[in-house]
């Protein structure tokens, strides 16, 4: 296993350390189709410059769609954020948990009422505990009035090893999922850091049921629900 | 990747440091750290896969392999290649952005042409 995961490493990354002569497979990409993606679809229709927000991995397709329709685009991975060694602390009881002051001082620094429409895909279903509310609540600010989120959930039919994907919009209403695989080689982060703990991959840390996802949303004017096939349920809040 | 040979081409080697403000008429490869400011209008930049820079930057055109901490502006293309990781704001008329590469910040596209480079 370790070595087939190597081979979707080295492939994935296109790097060529340790090299063992096995063959290599390419690391699948899933289509889907998603009504969530399907209502923004009119919103970007529209010939008013927007301001996209992308809270995935570094997507060019992403970068692309946007920019040809003269869109601005904000990339920020906040996965990969989350995992600054920096970050631990220690809550009052003692447990290991994240510094969401911290992450809060180093990412998602917009102006308020900034983005016409942020991209969370599954971000909140990956990200540690400690971070969702605080990141949540900074997302609702830097939204403007009227400004919509779209993010993904997994349905309890999901299991605890669910893979975490990226996605890639292909057209208005499809997405690419390129499933996210393991990293074992040191990896320079955003702050110069070397990572370590991006090798281990995304877990899913929980599953939201709809009141859990109403109560997160809380803050926002309205909210939408998708329910797809692949045991993921679409989220679409307008602030 | 080892640093380009050519007459015409200025190079910052692994080794070197240089804070400051930047600025020239020729081409230049950075592989070292650069703090600052750096300008060369009609001109590209490349930072190699050890170049860490932590300045504004503007060029015809950018190639990026290594770290780069600041804005980016080009006249002309910015290519972002795997092993880049760029922190700032990217305004150009071109961009292209291989698979890999890690990018926290704005893109502005004037004349929107962006191509993708598929990891290799």
């Amino acid at each position: 296993m370790a070595s087939v995961t190597h081979n979707f490493m080295k492939l994935f990354r296109g790097s060529s350390s340790g090299t063992q002569g096995e063959v290599q497979q390419v690391p699948q990409k899933l289509t889907r189709r998603s009504s969530g993606l399907g209502e923004l679809a009119r919103v970007w229709a529209s010939e008013t410059p927007l301001c996209v927000l992308d809270l995935g991995s570094t997507s060019p397709a992403n970068i692309r769609f946007f920019t040809e329709k003269e869109h601005k685009i904000y990339s920020e991975d906040l996965l990969v954020a989350s995992t600054e060694q920096g970050l631990l602390t220690k809550d009052e009881q003692g447990n290991v948990v994240l510094d969401s002051r911290k992450f809060l001082a180093d990412n998602l620094l917009y102006p308020a009422a900034h983005f016409d429409v942020v991209l969370c895909w599954n971000l909140p279903d990956y990200l540690d505990e400690s971070l969702v509310r605080p990141v949540m609540g900074r997302l609702w600010s830097v939204l403007k009035p009227g400004g919509m989120l779209l993010a993904f959930f997994h349905t309890k039919d999901a299991g605890p090893d669910s893979p975490c994907y990226r996605f890639h919009i292909v057209e208005k209403d499809i997405l690419e999922m390129q499933r996210i695989v393991i990293r074992r080689e040191a990896r320079r982060g955003p702050t110069g850091a070397v990572h370590t703990a991006i090798g281990e991959g995304f877990r899913l840390q929980r599953v939201f049921n709809n009141r859990h996802i109403e109560t997160l949303f809380r803050d926002f004017a309205s909210i939408k629900f998708f329910l797809a096939r692949d045991n993921v349920r679409e989220v679409l809040v307008v602030r | 990747m080892s640093a380009p040979v050519s007459a015409d081409l200025a190079q910052i080697g692994k080794s070197v440091v240089i804070k400051g403000e930047l600025s020239g008429s020729e081409d230049l490869y950075v592989d070292g750290q650069v703090e600052g400011s750096i300008a060369l209008k009609n001109n590209s930049l490349t930072v190699g896969p050890n170049g860490q820079v932590k300045a504004s930057v503007e060029a015809k055109g950018i190639v990026i392999q290594g770290k780069l901490e600041g804005n980016v502006q080009a006249s002309d293309r910015v290519e972002l290649r795997k092993s880049a990781v760029v922190t700032g704001d990217i305004s150009t008329q071109r961009i292209s952005i291989e698979e890999g590469a890690y990018l926290k910040g704005k893109v502005d596209i004037s004349g929107a042409k962006v191509e993708k480079v598929s990891a290799r």
